[in-house]
């Protein structure tokens, strides 16, 4: 399609990590008031990084990509690093996105941090019990 | 895959411009390129090229040749009917009617004229498309001067009762026009019988090339003139005529005249194979438009749990080029205006699939996308969080 690179479209059809993880440590799931789309993240936590992270989207080749990177830009940094992965920096790692799919980028940056923040509230939950 | 032979599955967005057609247009870039407004002889072969392609619409049509307006497409003759017309007879009233699944070439001049005054009635359609003669009866004022709805849809393909609403309009003394770019050339428009005033066509939607059209206006119809500058056809639309053009869309109405019978009879079967086997081989699909009072060649499924655009990307790697109403695939981030007028849920109108035939469909080809689909949504819907297998 015009305006995807060839990184984007690499991803776009062979998505990595796609799926659920079973007993997340941490779930995200943003939808774009925009166009309707749905984006779900799953990571899981050990000492405070992130081993493992999956995703399933229900939208247009950049969303399919961007939460595809973002996946596995995230394994194995911490969670303080991991919060730090912007859409910006997943825009880049794809080689770029048309303007009008920008937002898409930000749908995935959501995700995640809906994810951590799901896991850091059950943490913040689980201690207090 | 690599060696998969392309197949083309969107013969409404365009079509190939028919060998033949490229073969009658020829002469008239080098040979006879003079300008028909001219009186010399180079003026005089060009003119003729025109004239013999207005002969040929007119005659497809069952109209005379004086009726016939060439434009630049569909967009300008829609643009053309609604404007001149409502800036001619705004003395005689101020209200137009049309439907919510027109074109945009018909909605937006619509919008225009509304900051200008106008008044207009966007009437709704039954869930399969259709318009109810009857609410556009009930739609008209003292004030109607123009009913405009459209021949086919371009996008579900639902075919309108248009003589009878024709009908309904001769009646009232309103003017009648029909924006037939999905019809012409694919099945009999005659517009005596479809009672209209004004019809909007365009050459590359049946084998004709891109960049020409027409526009049919009955004898008699109050209408201003669009272009200025020059007396190309009556003033009525200024500008030296695209001559290879026009002679092309002659060529191709003439093909169209002859073989569109045989054509829609092998596309209706094509049609009915997937409308037959898309429910078949994927589960949880939903035929859009009507079931039977559609265009030959037209096919419009939603796939439940995905969405459009993601899904003709996969498509097109396996060679294969369709159509979606996608939110994704418009830069407005809406989904398709014709899918919402019908009713669908914004999560149906994203997954949906629109695939239309034309003169060098194949069964073959009808084949081979029914393979490749079924596992082409698998995929998608794996990835979809909205997707739990039954
Ligand atoms: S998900 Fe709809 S445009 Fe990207």
């Amino acid at each position: 399609m015009e305006g995807y690179s060839n990184k984007l479209m690499e991803y776009f059809l062979h998505p990595r990590n796609v799926g659920e993880i079973e007993n997340p440590s941490g779930k995200g799931r943003v939808g774009n008031v925009v166009c309707g789309d749905i984006m779900e993240l799953y990571i899981k936590v050990e000492n405070n990084i992130i081993t493992d992270a999956k995703f399933k989207t229900l939208g247009c080749g950049a969303a399919i990509a961007t939460s595809s990177i973002v996946t596995e830009m995230v394994k194995g940094k911490t969670l303080d690093e991991a919060l730090k992965v912007s859409n910006k920096a997943v825009v880049e790692a794809l080689g770029g996105l048309p303007q009008h799919k920008l937002h898409c980028s930000v749908l995935a940056e959501q995700a995640l941090k809906a994810a951590i923040e799901d896991y850091q509230s059950k943490q913040a939950g689980g201690a207090r019990s | 895959m690599e060696d998969t032979k392309k197949i083309y599955l969107d013969y409404a967005a365009t079509t190939p411009t028919d060998p033949e057609v490229i073969a009658a247009m020829q002469p008239y870039f080098f040979d006879s390129f003079g300008n028909p407004s001219s009186i010399h002889s180079f003026g005089q072969d060009a003119k003729k090229g025109i004239e013999d392609a207005r002969q040929k619409l007119a005659s497809f049509l069952g109209a005379k040749p004086a009726e016939i307006v060439f434009t630049s497409g569909g967009t300008e003759s829609d643009n053309m009917s609604l404007i001149a017309v409502a800036h001619e007879n705004a003395q005689k009233g101020n209200h137009i009617i049309t439907t919510r699944i027109e074109h945009h070439a018909v909605l937006e001049p619509a919008r225009l004229l509304q900051k200008q005054g106008m008044k207009v009635t966007y009437v709704k359609t039954s869930k399969e498309g259709l318009v109810d003669p009857s609410d556009i009866k009930k739609a008209i004022t003292a004030k109607t001067i123009l009913i405009s709805v459209m021949h086919a849809n371009n996008e579900i393909g639902t075919i309108q009762p248009i003589a009878e609403i024709g009908r309904i309009a001769r009646e009232k003394g309103i003017y009648f026009h029909s924006d037939a770019v999905q019809t012409i050339g694919h099945i009999p428009v005659k517009t005596d019988e479809l009672n209209v005033d004004l019809l909007s066509l365009s050459a590359h939607k049946f084998y004709g090339p891109k960049g020409v059209g027409a526009l049919y206006i009955r004898k008699g119809t109050r209408i201003g003139n669009y272009l200025y500058g020059g007396d190309q056809e009556n003033g009525r639309r200024a500008s030296t005529h695209n001559t290879a053009g026009i002679v092309g869309l002659g060529k191709a109405i003439e093909l169209c005249e002859k073989q569109m019978d045989a054509e829609a009879k092998l596309q209706i079967q094509l049609r009915d194979t997937l409308i037959r086997e898309i429910p078949e081989r994927v589960q949880e699909v939903v035929l859009n438009g009507h079931p039977t009072q559609r265009l030959p060649n037209n096919v419009n499924f939603s796939i439940r749990y995905i969405e459009g655009e993601s899904l003709l990307l996969n498509l097109d790697m396996l060679g294969i080029a369709a159509s979606t109403g996608s939110a994704c695939t418009s830069t407005s981030l809406e989904p398709s205006h014709v899918l919402l007028a019908i009713g669908l849920p914004h999560e149906i109108a994203h997954g949906s699939l629109r695939l239309t035939l034309g003169r060098w469909s194949k069964k073959s080809d009808v084949e081979q996308f029914l393979h490749y689909l079924p596992e082409v949504v698998e995929k998608l819907r794996a990835m979809s969080p909205l997707y739990h297998k039954k």
